[in-house]
């Protein structure tokens, strides 16, 4: 039975000044862990592919002047585990199958590329992802950390 | 503010050396800027230097992509360099490296 260590939770307005806060914090909340070089690379960069979904997608209808938010919440475990969940009260998304196709995107022609997901897929070590339409979206991905 | 980018231009080519971490939130400010000059200089050329980055994600692979589209416009084929492990992954993942009017330097 793995037991918990330590548990963090954020709540951050969605705004872009605030990727590279989400994960920043994300990897000093790991360095407990000694990870590599590679795993906090890893981590990251899948945490940053999370909060920009959040960012440009789950919120892009919102009236000015209102804010949405990105829900954050990680844990470490005593087997070298960290699960990172990522979530948010946004539009959701219709199919969340055609979302994760590489190279699927609706975001803006030529300046987005459709990898987030493949990129959150690869880098950690499971991914999962639950959507409700006009609801929101939850990311749930965990990561072993070598020991 | 910080400068995001450095230029300098030099026998048709073009070089911006990329001194931030890129993720969307820096990359639209960047994509703009380096148009600007892409458009002003019209090089066979145009070499994204990354020796500087030490953080990407796949907004860095949006912008990529973005500029070799732009760059096709005037004429310029694209070149990246000055590639980390972590970001080489990143960019090998992606398979950018199979895009015609790209090519990667380690």
């Amino acid at each position: 039975m793995k037991r918990i260590i330590n548990e963090i939770k954020l709540r951050l307005p969605a705004k872009s000044v605030n990727e590279a806060v989400a994960r920043s914090v994300i990897s000093a909340f790991m360095a407990e862990l000694n990870p590599t070089i590679d795993e906090l690379g890893d981590v990251r960069c899948a945490v940053s592919e999370a909060v920009t979904n959040c960012i440009v997608h789950a919120y892009r209808d919102l009236p000015d002047g209102v804010d949405g938010y990105v829900y954050i919440s990680a844990r470490l475990y005593d087997n070298r585990e960290l699960s990172v969940e990522i979530s948010d009260n946004g539009c959701g998304i219709e199919d969340v199958t055609l979302a994760r196709t590489p190279a699927y995107t609706t975001g803006e022609l030529g300046e987005r590329c459709g990898m987030g997901f493949l990129v959150m897929e690869s880098f950690m070590d499971s991914l999962s992802v639950k959507s409700r339409l006009h609801k929101g979206t939850t990311v749930l991905m965990r990561k072993n950390l070598k020991p | 503010m910080k400068e995001e980018v450095d230029f300098s231009f030099a026998g048709r080519v073009l070089t911006v050396r990329i001194k931030c971490e890129i993720d969307h939130h820096t990359a639209r400010r960047m994509r703009d800027k380096i148009d600007e000059k892409l458009y002003a200089t019209k090089p066979e050329l145009l070499v994204l230097d990354f020796s500087e980055v030490r953080f990407m994600d796949s907004s860095g692979l949006g912008l990529i992509i973005g500029r070799s589209q732009k760059g096709a416009l005037v004429g310029a084929s694209v070149r990246l360099c000055g590639l980390s492990d972590t970001l080489y992954k990143l960019i090998r993942l992606s398979g950018i490296e199979k895009v015609k009017n790209i090519t990667v330097l380690r």
